[in-house]
């Protein structure tokens, strides 16, 4: 799927040709709708219910937990049938690329992660109560008894559940390297292999209680963190399958509807109004207005006739359009702009998470302090069995059981909290990284700004009616909100929109016009409003701002109070830019910045030693995002802008950001405590070690309480 | 002491129970919409087709 933007309003019929090309199966198929706002069990009783209303709908299967529901159908419905459907009943609804999503739907690593941690979590209990008769003083032939059943459940367990860490410890001993898993399966073998070697002699001291319990927290932090890499990569290819980038091709007379690599330079396609320009072209036919937000931040649309150029992205507002395709492929601006993104992310280089260098220092460390105390009672006795034992338990109490689970489960904690408040984290280190920054920057329109304009200037009832009336007729985003700004519109017939100018419409015999300036014959320098004409009156100035989301200003001013220093970089003009800079008190602003000016100031800021946030929606963002230490979208931005963030933000409420920011903080030092409870175990734990006197109760001991202390302390996250 | 020969092969039994049901469960994706599966015992009625 490539990353091109449209609307998911503006594709037609993308589920009969996803089935086409999944092969000859004609029925039924199925269709996913995404249902955001679906919460509880009347939802999913009356949307099951609408949708097999639907007359062709075999069967509808809610599932509340992914907000999706999934719907066979026979080849007549459309998607856009049942979406109006559901609109009918209440339900927001949009489809879903089937396609997109069966990329990764089957989680086969995971369930085989929870097979393993079942088996050897199930093996581990019965382990530890036939250890119980041991620790309690069962002696000679019993105890031999007890260990015996032990081993036959405890080593054909580890063979099994064991096996996610001896591959990827194979794996890094291939490539010459030490992970953490090196000395987890050394570990885990050395003690089931000297477990049984002292089972068979009758020895005292068995580990295979800790061979099975080490193996069963470990899992559990390896899926956790499975967990939550997963969770961030669906809800994230979620938003991908939202939109499915389609043309609609021009040959002759007929119409048909391609997909982005069908089409080739110098070919006609009909741009509808509201729908988004897949390709650049020029304008061969048609008026229009288009709006370049998502592209350069300008909040004004712009007028549109034959000879306009067009670029990857822009939304065509008033009139039908033909473009000729100018450029396809690799030279759009839209792949010249991922082009940047790739460019950008080459340079930020690999992130090493706390764990991944916790890990580093730790493995050898493990490894040289078992050397030693082998060597050491190999010298000092030349009792092999006696040095391998000692040995065997230094591995097994600084088996680092709470620091494979310390960062695992502080990241499912947070992340899980912050999806709840509608923060998406699209990266494993997103978190920790966001905890690092000094310094944000802002995008303006579509970020902090709704980017849909609103109705400022007050009019007396009746010419908001008449406006309002008028401007039904047209998807102009300044129409909309005139429509929107009164509850009763006076009844305007024969409305005629007129691209590029306005619309005109007939009430009670009087010609009324709604339109730009020039067309009504008046003079406008400021911007940002439309002209109402009621008959030969005298034009109206109705005039626009674009408000600020929920939370903008306190996110701005609770990043100050937070130390760090805000900046504000838009492509729109001068005076809207500084009108914000000093409304939120930012502390740099800068306007009419192109998307290479924001790359480059990330960069510079990164040269500077600074640790940026960047917060932006639009393609002219996409460079800088991917440029920052770490940066956030939001979900109502361009698909572009979201593949080069690693935060999204799903309902718009900047606020969510600023608490993001505390989480992560607040998560990175729980991860770091964690690091230090584990370490102070280990500390207690190693001299005992190393002295000879641990035992397979004080090794059991040490592991579970420090593995429980980490788990608990991991759910103090806010 | 004679009394292990019979408890330990039961509380073997009984993990494997376990283990199996736990199976069972992963295998047949009873875990796939948690909420979903809460909120219905709230319907009146199932729907048929499930």
């Amino acid at each position: 799927m490539t990353t091109v933007a449209a609307c998911p309003a503006c594709t037609v019929a993308p589920a009969a040709e996803t089935v086409a090309q999944r092969g000859a199966r004609p029925a039924p198929q199925v269709i996913h709708l995404s249902l955001p706002a679906i919460h509880c069990a009347g939802c999913i009783g009356s949307v099951e219910r609408t949708l097999r209303a639907v007359p062709g709908v075999a069967s509808a299967r809610v599932n509340l937990s992914l907000k999706r529901a999934t719907v066979e159908v026979d080849a007549s419905i459309r998607a856009d049938s049942l979406v109006a459907a559901l609109k009918g009943a209440g339900h927001d609804a949009q489809e879903l690329d089937g396609a997109t999503l069966a990329a990764g739907d089957d989680d086969g690593i995971g369930r085989g992660l929870l097979i393993a941690l079942g088996v050897s979590g199930f093996a581990m209990m019965n382990v530890m109560l036939l250890s119980v008769a041991v620790w309690s003083g069962a002696e000679a032939a019993t105890r031999d008894f007890l260990h015996w059943v032990s081993a036959t459940i405890a080593l054909p367990s580890v063979a099994f559940a064991a096996r996610p860490f001896f591959k990827s410890g194979w794996n890094a001993l291939r490539a010459a390297s030490l992970n953490m898993d090196v000395p987890i399966s050394l570990a885990i073998l050395l003690a089931a292999a000297m477990s049984l070697y002292e089972t068979a002699a009758g020895g005292a001291h068995a580990y295979f209680d800790a061979a099975l319990s080490l193996t069963f927290f470990l899992l559990l932090g390896r899926y956790l963190d499975h967990r939550t890499r997963v969770a961030a990569r669906s809800a994230a290819r979620e938003l991908t399958a939202l939109e499915a980038p389609k043309a609609v091709r021009l040959t002759g007379q007929q119409r048909e509807t391609v997909t982005l690599d069908a089409l080739a330079v110098g070919d006609l396609i009909h741009l509808a109004p509201g729908m988004r320009a897949p390709v650049d072209g020029v304008i061969t036919d048609g008026m229009s207005d288009m709006d370049r937000a998502p592209l350069t931040g300008e909040t004004i649309p712009v007028p549109a006739a034959p000879g306009t150029e067009v670029q990857a992205g822009e939304m065509n507002l008033t009139g039908a359009l033909t473009l000729r395709i100018t450029t396809v492929g690799e030279d759009t601006s839209l792949r010249r702009m991922a082009e940047m993104v790739a460019t950008a992310e080459r340079g930020k280089g690999r992130y090493a998470s706390l764990a991944d260098r916790a890990a580093r220092i730790y493995a050898p460390g493990v490894h040289l302090l078992a050397l030693i105390a082998f060597l050491g009672w190999m010298g000092a006795t030349g009792d092999l069995r006696l040095a391998l034992n000692i040995a065997v338990a230094v591995l097994i109490i600084t088996c680092p059981c709470a620091l494979g689970l310390a960062a695992p489960a502080v990241a499912t904690a947070a992340a899980g909290s912050l999806f709840r408040r509608g923060v998406l984290l699209k990266d494993g280190t997103a978190m920790e990284r966001l905890a690092e920054i000094d310094a944000v920057v802002f995008d303006k329109t579509g970020t902090l700004t709704t980017g849909t304009p609103r109705l400022a200037s007050r009019h007396d009832p009746r010419t908001l009616s008449i406006a309002a009336g008028l401007a039904q007729g047209s998807a102009h985003p300044y129409a909309r909100a005139i429509a929107a700004s009164t509850d009763a519109p006076a009844p305007v017939s024969g409305i005629r929109e007129v691209p590029g100018k306005g619309v005109e419409g007939m009430l009670n015999g009087i010609t009324i016009r709604l339109g730009n300036a020039a067309w009504l014959g008046t003079e406008d320098k400021i911007g940002a409003a439309t002209f109402l004409t009621i008959g030969d009156e005298a034009p109206l100035r109705l005039s626009f701002a674009d408000d600020l989301r929920p939370g903008a200003a306190d996110l701005v001013a609770s990043f100050r109070a937070q130390g760090l220093t805000t900046y504000l970089l838009s492509g729109d003009g001068e005076d809207a830019v500084k009108a914000m800079g000093t409304a939120l008190q930012f502390d740099h602003v800068a306007a009419r910045i192109t998307p290479e000016g924001k790359l480059n100031a990330l960069n510079n800021l990164a040269t500077a030693g600074h640790k940026v946030l960047m917060v932006g929606d639009g393609l002219n963002d996409t460079g800088a995002l991917a440029a920052a230490h770490v940066s956030a979208a939001q979900g109502s931005g361009l698909d572009a802008a979201r593949t080069a963030s690693d935060i999204i933000l799903l309902n718009g409420d900047l606020n969510a950001l600023g608490r993001a920011v505390a989480t992560a903080r607040s998560a990175r030092r729980r991860i770091l405590e964690n690091f230090a409870i584990a370490g102070v175990y280990n500390l207690i734990a190693v001299p005992i070690a190393l002295a000879g006197f641990a035992t397979p109760l004080i090794a059991a001991l040490a592991m579970s309480a420090s593995s429980i202390t980490v788990s608990l302390n991991a759910l103090r996250v806010k | 002491m004679q009394i292990l020969i019979f408890l330990i092969p039961v509380s073997l039994a009984l993990g494997a129970l376990g283990v199996g049901a736990f199976l069972w469960a992963i295998r047949t994706r009873q875990f796939s919409d948690l909420e979903g599966d809460g909120a219905r015992i709230l319907l009146d009625k199932e729907p048929e087709d499930y």
